[in-house]
């Protein structure tokens, strides 16, 4: 699986650090490692709609705050 | 004048008008019609600035050249315009009609070669065959009537890379120009000019259906922070969005990789010399080749950045817009060429909003954050050795003593490579910036003022990550 996060300027002041942070450490508490992969890109264009997240292509807006919750529905739910 | 309040000197307007006319003709598909820019520019018979129009028009052909690419078989950035090459005097020290003739004769009295005499109206006068151009005469004068005529290119260029030719006009030499651009800036005529890629960019933006097709990313140089003072830097993001880039991505963050990187490479190898200004990279090699293994193995900030770009992003074009024009000759070397496809100066920035008729002063803000405080400061003078020593700190490397030698211009860098060369450096780590007080001083700015400095660590105090590694932690590497 693959999931990117925007870390272009509007996503980044809204927290996109925080969230690659958060994903990082939930994929090493999980042991998935061998199963995500974690990528940056600069702008989505959907800037409004910030942080922006991608897994396989399917896109999602994702705070700081909803980042544990997108990782449970969206992510371990789907591997 | 919207011109002036843009540009230090009337030099760089002119230069800047050819960039917006080519520019705007090659937007749109007309660039057949060069022979007509240096009528569009200079209409009318009457001479505003040469001895007559015709003068004017054959310079500005020149210019026209430049502006499109320049010479493709002169390998350097920088050219002369030899046709518009004032052929400044070169005497140096001489005495002027100022000399009154006085009692005193301070300037026989500091002049220890002996090399100053008075002819019958008691006028000073310099024997050339004896004096060593050292102007203790100048500075003792208290009519200040002995003047220095030297050239300001050969002035500018400390690394005498420029001499006169046969026909007495400026003459670059290619085994030694670094391509820093101090000429540029400094020539009163503008006979010396940096090759312009405008017509690349635009070329790429408009196969890229202006970032529709392909990405198209601009790599923006934190110096940007000094410049466009005319409005807010947002508004400059903006505009080069509007000009139909993709997005606007911070070299400075590139910056923070490459001092987090150098940081462990100093610590390793015990003595580095920078990689970051290309003309100091140049620079070390032309006239230091033993100090070679010394350079940092780090590509530059925005080459850096642009590699991750890349990476990431597969398909997508790399613009890197900055204060330089040595960095318009790092591009194009083969490690960097598959990273950066084009690179321009802020000048040249101006010159497309321009032909474009985007006033960046009435578009609303965009934001900038991708680097923290160090990353920007890459800027000015003395930045980069701030950034290596947190970075230090940062990764908890205690064991080695970080002793840096910020080297403020090309004059200093040479001081300290000398020593370095000479094994009697006291340092560890040579910054080494080419262009005085850093980058803000490179000759592709608009303007180089006294705030440029405070304004880069405005810039810097502004970004939302305040250390190194937060900043690179986002790029997951």
């Amino acid at each position: 699986m693959k999931i990117t996060i925007c870390i272009g300027s509007s996503c980044h002041l809204k927290g996109s650090r925080q969230v690659v942070e958060t994903l990082r450490s939930l994929i090493e508490q999980n042991d998935l490692k061998d199963k995500i992969e974690l990528g940056g890109v600069f702008c989505m264009g959907k800037c409004q709609q910030g942080v922006c997240v991608t897994v396989d292509g399917e896109f999602f807006s994702v705070t700081p705050d909803t980042v544990k919750t997108f990782f449970r529905d969206n992510v371990q739910a789907k591997l | 004048m919207i011109e002036t309040r843009k540009f230090d000197t009337k030099v760089q307007v002119l230069k800047y008008k050819v960039l917006r006319q080519v520019a705007r003709l090659a937007w749109n598909d007309e660039l057949v019609n060069v022979v007509d820019i240096p009528k569009m520019i200079v209409p009318g018979k009457i001479p505003t600035m040469r001895c007559c129009v015709y003068k004017e028009r054959a310079i500005l052909a020149e210019r026209v050249k430049l502006a499109m690419g320049g010479d493709k078989s002169n390998p350097n950035v920088i050219e002369v315009i030899d046709i518009a090459c004032d052929e400044c005097p070169i005497g140096g020290y001489e005495v002027s009609t100022a000399c009154r003739g006085c009692l005193a004769h301070r300037c026989e009295s500091a002049c220890r070669k002996g090399a100053i005499t008075f002819d019958a109206n008691h006028t000073a006068y310099i024997d050339k065959d004896k004096c060593v151009e050292c102007g203790a005469c100048a500075k003792v004068c208290p009519y200040s009537a002995i003047v220095n005529h030297k050239r300001p290119c050969e002035n500018a260029c400390k690394i005498k890379a420029i001499s006169m030719n046969e026909d007495k006009a400026a003459y670059i030499d290619n085994n030694k120009c670094i391509q820093c651009g101090a000429c540029v800036y400094q020539c009163p005529f503008g006979a010396i000019m940096d090759k312009s890629y405008i017509l690349e960019v635009i070329n790429i933006l408009k196969e890229s259906d202006y970032s529709h097709k392909n990405k198209v990313y601009a790599v923006i140089a934190p110096s940007i922070s000094s410049q466009f003072i005319y409005a807010k830097l947002g508004q400059v993001i903006s505009g080069i969005k509007a000009l139909g880039f993709y997005a606007v991505v911070e070299a400075a963050l590139g910056a923070d990789m490459v001092a987090y990187e150098e940081a462990k490479e100093l610590a390793e190898k015990g003595f580095l010399t920078s990689s970051c200004c290309p003309a100091f990279v140049e620079y070390t090699q032309k006239q230091f080749p033993k100090l070679k293994q010394h350079i940092s193995t780090n590509l530059s900030p925005a080459a850096t950045i642009s590699k991750y770009i890349k990476e990431t992003e597969p398909g997508a074009k790399i613009i890197f817009i900055g204060p330089c024009t040595a960095k318009k000759a790092e591009y194009k070397k083969p490690q960097l060429r598959e990273y950066v496809d084009s690179t321009i100066t802020f000048e040249e920035l101006q010159a497309l909003f321009d032909s474009r008729e985007i006033d960046i002063s009435s578009l609303e803000e965009d934001v900038l954050d991708n680097a923290s405080y160090y990353g920007r400061i890459f800027a000015r003078s003395g930045g980069l050795c701030d950034a290596v020593a947190q970075a230090l700190k940062e990764r908890g490397i205690n064991d080695f003593e970080l002793k840096a030698v910020p080297c403020d211009g090309i004059e200093e860098c040479r001081t300290a490579l000398l020593k370095a060369s000479k094994n009697v450096l006291d340092g560890n780590f040579i910054e080494g910036m080419a262009c005085t007080g850093g980058c803000i001083g490179g000759a592709g700015c608009l303007i180089h003022g006294d705030k440029s400095k405070a304004d880069v660590d405005k810039y810097g105090r502004e970004a939302y990550e305040k250390t190194i590694s937060d900043s690179i932690s986002v790029l997951n590497k």
